[in-house]
C-alpha cells in the first residue's frame, strides 16, 4: 500500500492501524486488497462478485470491524453491495466508508450499498466516513445507500460523516424499526466550492415502542448546495425525532424537506429544522475571549460538526 | 487606567449615551446602577468594543483604543460577561474554558476554574454550553470564562439577571472574592444591593448621563433612600 492509499485509509478509519480491528476487508479500486476474519466474525465475497457478506455470530461482544474502500484510479466507477448480518445479542462496532484520490480529469465514483440485518437485541455502532482529495478536474462522487432492518430490542447508532473533498453525494438511508428497537443517526456534512450533497432518510417505526433519533448538522460554504429530506412513518406506539441544523456561509444554500406521518394515534413524531448563518452573538462571545473573527468562525463550525 | 472621554451614542434618534466621560482606576471595583434604559449596558459594550461610539475616545493607560475591535481589546486584557450567556451547539464547557485561557489546559485546571464559580466541575465539564444547562449554570459558566482569562478589566453585565435567588447568593460570593483579590479593574452592572455593597465606587446612570459617582459609603444610602421615596421601597430594576 503506497503513501496515498495509506492516507486515504487513515481518513476513512480515523485510526492508524487497521490491524487493531478484529476483522476487516479492504477494497481498493474495485478489488479485494486484504481481509482478516476471526471465529466470530466471518467475511465472505458474494458469489456474483458484487460485494461481501459480513456475518457476526450471536453473542459476539465488542467486535471491531473495518470495511474501508479506497479509490485512486481516475475514471473508475465502483459499485459494491455489502450485507451485514448481526446475530442475536451481538455487540459490534463497524467502521466503513470510502476515500477517493483523484488527481486526473475523469470522474471517480463509489456507490456503496450497505444492508444491515440486526437480530433481536443486537447492538451496532456504525461509523461511515467519506473523504476525497486530489487536484485533478475529475469529480469525486460518493453515493452511499444504507438499508437497515432492526428486530425486537436491537439498537443501531450510525454516525455518517463527510467533511472534505466530495464533489457530489447522494446519501439514502432507509430503516425499518421493530418492537422496542432504537435507531440513532448522527449526520455531519460540510460542503464548499460548488459541491452538492443530498441526504434522504426514510424510517418506518413499525413496532410498539420503536424509536428513532436523527440529528443532521451541516455547513454549506461558498457556492455549495445541500438538500436534506426525511420521512418518518409511525405505525404504532413509537417516538421519532428529526433535527436538521444547518449553517450557511457566503452563497451556500441548504434546503430541508421534513415529512412525518403518524399512522397511529400513539405515534409521537417531531421534526425540527434550523438553517441560518452563524449567530453574531456567538462570534462576539468568542472574540471577547481573544479569538479573531475567522478563528471564532472555525471554532463554532468545528464544535458544530464535532 | 481606563478613560472614556465625551462618549456619545445615538440609535433610532434616541441619545443612549450623551457626552459620557469616566475614569476607572486599577485595583478598584466599580458598580454601575440606574434605571432600565439609562445606557449602562451600552456603556459596557462600548468599553468592550461590541458597540462603536458615534463620537468620543477611549484611552487605556493613555493609549487611544477607540478603534480597537473586540478581540484586540480581549488581547489587551479586557473580559466581558454577557447579560444573556451565549449558547453553542457542540461546544462544551471545557472547550469554552480552553478558548478563554488560550491554552490546552487539562481537565483538572478547568475544574479549578469552575469551582471558583461554585460549579461542581466534573458534572459540567463535558456538557454542551446550551439550554440544557439551567440559567444559573449558564451564568456561572459565562462568569468562569471571564475569570479564566484573569483580565485586567473585567466587565459583568447584570450577573444577577435571569437567575434564581439561590444561584445569586453563590454568585455574590464570587464577586466578594473578586472584590478582595482584585488587581485590575472590575466593572459590574447591577441593581442588587448585595453587589453594590461590595463596590469601592458606585456610578449612577440616568437617561444617558452619569448623574452621580462616589464611594459606596456615600452612594448606597443615598440611592436606596431615593428609590424608597420614589417607589415605596422597591428599586427600579
Amino acid at each position: 500500500m503506497d503513501k496515498v492509499e495509506k492516507n486515504l485509509l487513515n481518513e476513512v478509519l480515523n485510526h492508524d492501524s487497521i490491524e487493531q480491528a478484529d476483522a476487516y476487508n479492504i477494497r481498493a479500486n474495485g478489488h479485494l486488497q486484504k481481509r482478516k476474519e476471526n471465529p466470530y466474525i466471518h467475511i465472505r465475497s458474494k458469489k456474483d462478485g458484487t460485494g461481501i457478506d459480513i456475518e457476526v455470530l450471536p453473542d459476539t461482544l465488542f467486535g471491531i470491524i473495518d470495511i474501508p474502500v479506497i479509490i485512486t484510479e481516475s475514471g473508475l466507477t465502483d459499485i459494491v453491495y455489502n450485507d451485514f448480518y448481526i446475530g442475536k445479542n451481538a455487540n459490534v462496532t463497524i467502521v466503513a466508508g470510502c476515500g477517493i484520490h483523484n488527481h486526473a480529469e475523469k470522474q471517480s465514483q463509489h456507490n456503496g450499498i450497505h444492508r444491515f440485518f440486526l437480530e433481536e437485541n443486537a447492538k451496532v455502532r456504525y461509523i461511515e466516513r467519506h473523504y476525497a482529495e486530489g487536484k485533478g478536474e475529475g469529480k469525486k462522487v460518493l453515493n452511499p445507500t444504507t438499508e437497515i432492518s432492526m428486530k425486537k430490542g436491537s439498537y443501531l447508532m450510525m454516525d455518517t460523516i463527510q467533511l472534505k473533498g466530495v464533489d457530489e453525494s447522494i446519501r439514502i438511508t432507509k430503516a425499518n424499526v421493530e418492537d422496542g428497537a432504537t435507531l440513532v443517526i448522527n449526520e455531519k456534512i460540510l460542503t464548499n466550492n460548488h459541491q452538492t450533497a443530498t441526504t434522504d432518510f426514510q424510517v418506518t417505526l413499525g413496532g410498539g415502542n420503536a424509536s428513532c433519533h436523527v440529528v443532521s448538522r451541516s455547513v454549506a460554504k461558498d457556492d455549495s448546495y445541500q438538500e436534506f429530506s426525511s420521512n418518518i412513518i409511525g405505525k404504532d406506539l413509537c417516538y421519532g425525532h428529526v433535527e436538521c441544523d444547518a449553517i450557511i456561509q457566503e452563497n451556500g444554500r441548504v434546503k430541508a424537506i421534513p415529512e412525518i406521518d403518524a399512522q397511529s394515534v400513539d405515534a409521537n413524531l417531531i421534526h425540527e429544522a434550523t438553517i441560518g448563518k452563524i449567530a453574531g452573538s456567538q462570534l462576539m462571545k468568542l472574540m471577547s475571549l481573544g479569538l479573531s473573527e475567522k478563528e471564532a468562525e472555525n471554532a463554532i463550525i468545528t464544535g458544530f460538526l464535532k | 487606567m481606563l478613560e472614556l472621554i465625551d462618549i456619545c451614542f445615538t440609535r433610532d434618534h434616541k441619545k443612549i449615551l450623551d457626552h459620557v466621560s469616566l475614569q476607572l482606576e486599577k485595583e478598584k471595583f466599580y458598580a454601575i446602577t440606574g434605571p432600565n434604559g439609562s445606557g449602562k449596558s451600552t456603556l459596557a459594550k462600548i468599553i468592550m468594543g461590541i458597540e462603536r461610539p458615534d463620537s468620543g475616545r477611549i484611552l487605556l493607560d493613555g493609549v487611544d483604543i477607540t478603534e480597537k475591535t473586540i478581540d484586540e481589546r480581549a488581547r489587551l486584557g479586557f473580559g466581558f460577561a454577557f447579560q444573556q450567556p451565549v449558547c453553542f451547539k457542540g461546544i462544551t464547557v471545557y472547550d469554552l474554558l480552553k478558548i478563554a485561557t488560550g491554552k490546552e489546559i487539562d481537565k483538572k485546571e478547568a475544574c479549578s476554574i469552575l469551582s471558583k464559580v461554585g460549579l461542581c466541575a466534573l458534572d459540567y465539564i463535558d456538557r454542551e454550553v446550551n439550554n440544557s444547562l439551567s440559567g444559573g449554570e449558564l451564568k456561572r459558566t459565562e462568569i468562569a470564562t471571564v475569570l479564566a482569562r484573569e483580565p485586567k478589566l473585567a466587565i459583568f453585565d447584570e450577573p444577577e439577571a435571569g437567575i434564581d435567588l439561590w444561584s445569586f447568593r453563590s454568585l455574590n460570593r464570587v464577586f466578594q472574592q473578586l472584590g478582595r483579590s482584585n488587581s485590575g479593574i472590575t466593572l459590574v452592572i447591577s441593581h442588587q444591593e448585595r453587589i453594590l455593597n461590595i463596590a469601592d465606587t458606585i456610578i449612577l446612570m440616568e437617561e444617558g448621563h452619569i448623574t452621580k459617582m462616589d464611594t459606596r459609603e456615600n452612594m448606597v444610602s443615598c440611592i436606596f433612600q431615593e428609590v424608597k421615596c420614589c417607589s415605596g421601597g422597591e428599586m427600579n430594576g
